[in-house]
């Protein structure tokens, strides 16, 4: 028997409600709305109470994906963050600092969104930092 | 309490008389539902009872049912209260579980909780842990009940106005098993709109409740607007025992009263 309900914060906005997935051999089933999460104390919207139904679709990418010769092609992380940082550079050598900008996420933790920021501004130098959930 | 539930659970794994043990369990600093599949191992078993009594329930009927559809073979018990033993009559009466295959594990509610839940009946049958409540009565629906109907209806098209559609009334609901849902039908609802129509799908559901609805609560407390549904569907419970003398899992009989023809059949 495998039966497993695993908590969890949603991904679908900033707000960070508590929520359990319900796994039943290995597949994510249904979502349980956290009683004790002091946010959403046993509330969710609309898309929180279905977020398990994104987990495991085909559509979701799992692979880094580059662009060759006008088809999306499957690439390692080292090929696809090599080309990233390559012309990341490029442009800011060219243009300047403020010729890029980094718009962060909802959907990941705070921490990540504090070194994308740190990236912005210590690595290339600039201020332009803005975020998906700032609607 | 929880001790003598913990030795129940205990002795029902011992004795092979169940595989699994749905309860709640406190980990991670919270609470929330989970399968027990070893007796020896009950850490972080709770009663949902966190800084208030049933602060921290959870529809663990409707949980166990997608768990006994997997696990066919598998017998197992599950923590009920008064509502929790109301839904799985009601559950075994529509053929979602099956009585040889589920050993409930009562527990009484304390009177803080029946209070607030103005629980008619705030016990199980049988309850290994707790002393049994007193009964209250439905003073919710009393309070409504005495304002005017214009006032009445104006009171609650403005409670329903506050909807925000995320169907938590349902979503929670241990009677709402149905694979296809009314208020997921495009045929009657506009599903994908907002405000929902007001108040066709509130009502929707409330009629839908009729000779369902085992009085849990669950819905009012996952209601992100705080819609007083809980006292819409206690009033709902009220017309249908008035008219068919059958209360959900209080009646001897256990099928839904609306599946039972009656008199008017044998004409």
């Amino acid at each position: 028997m495998d039966y497993r309900t695993v908590l969890t914060t949603c991904t679908y906005c900033g707000c960070g409600c508590g929520l359990y997935l319900e796994v039943l051999e290995g597949r994510v089933v249904g979502t349980i709305p956290c009683k004790t999460s002091p946010l959403n104390e046993g509330k969710l919207c609309i898309k929180g109470w279905n977020i398990h139904e994104f987990v495991h679709s085909p559509k979701r990418l799992t692979h880094p994906l580059m662009r060759k010769n006008g088809a999306l092609t499957p690439v390692s992380w080292d090929e696809a963050l090599d080309f990233t940082a390559t012309r990341l550079r490029e442009i800011r050598d060219a243009n300047g600092s403020d010729s890029v900008a980094f718009l962060t996420s909802a959907k990941v933790t705070n921490e990540e969104n504090y070194l994308v920021q740190k990236f912005a501004r210590a690595a290339v130098g600039t201020n332009n930092v803005d975020h998906c959930a700032r609607l | 309490m929880i001790d003598k539930i913990k030795m129940e659970v205990r002795q029902l794994f011992d004795s092979g008389k169940i595989e699994g043990f749905l309860g709640l369990r406190e980990f991670n600093g919270h609470v929330g539902p989970h399968l027990f599949t070893d007796g020896a191992d009950l850490e972080g078993l709770v009663l949902g009872d966190r800084k208030a009594p049933g602060d921290s329930r959870y529809p663990l009927n409707k949980l166990l049912i997608t768990i006994a559809r997997q696990y066919p073979n598998e017998t197992f018990g599950v923590l009920s209260r008064g509502c929790d033993e109301r839904g799985l009559k009601m559950l075994f009466g529509s053929n979602q579980l099956d009585p040889e295959k589920v050993v409930s594990v009562g527990i009484a509610c304390p009177q803080e909780l029946a209070d607030a839940c103005e629980c008619m009946k705030p016990f199980p049958d049988s309850y290994v842990a707790g002393q049994p409540a007193e009964a209250r009565e439905f003073e919710s629906v009393a309070r409504i009940d005495a304002i005017g109907l214009d006032e009445r209806f104006k009171s609650w098209l403005g409670e329903f106005a506050k909807c925000v559609k995320c169907y938590g009334c349902r979503d929670i609901c241990p009677m709402c098993y149905c694979p296809e849902c009314t208020l997921g039908g495009r045929n009657l609802i506009d599903v994908g709109s907002l405000p929902p129509e007001s108040p066709v799908f509130h009502l929707t559901r409330a009629l839908h409740m009729a000779g369902r609805c085992i009085d849990c609560g669950l819905c009012s407390q996952a209601c992100p607007a705080d819609i007083p549904l809980r006292t819409l569907y206690k009033k709902m419970a009220d017309i249908v025992d008035e008219e068919y003398q059958f209360r959900p899992g209080f009646s001897d009989t256990t099928k839904p009263c609306l599946n039972i023809l009656g008199e008017a059949s044998k004409h």
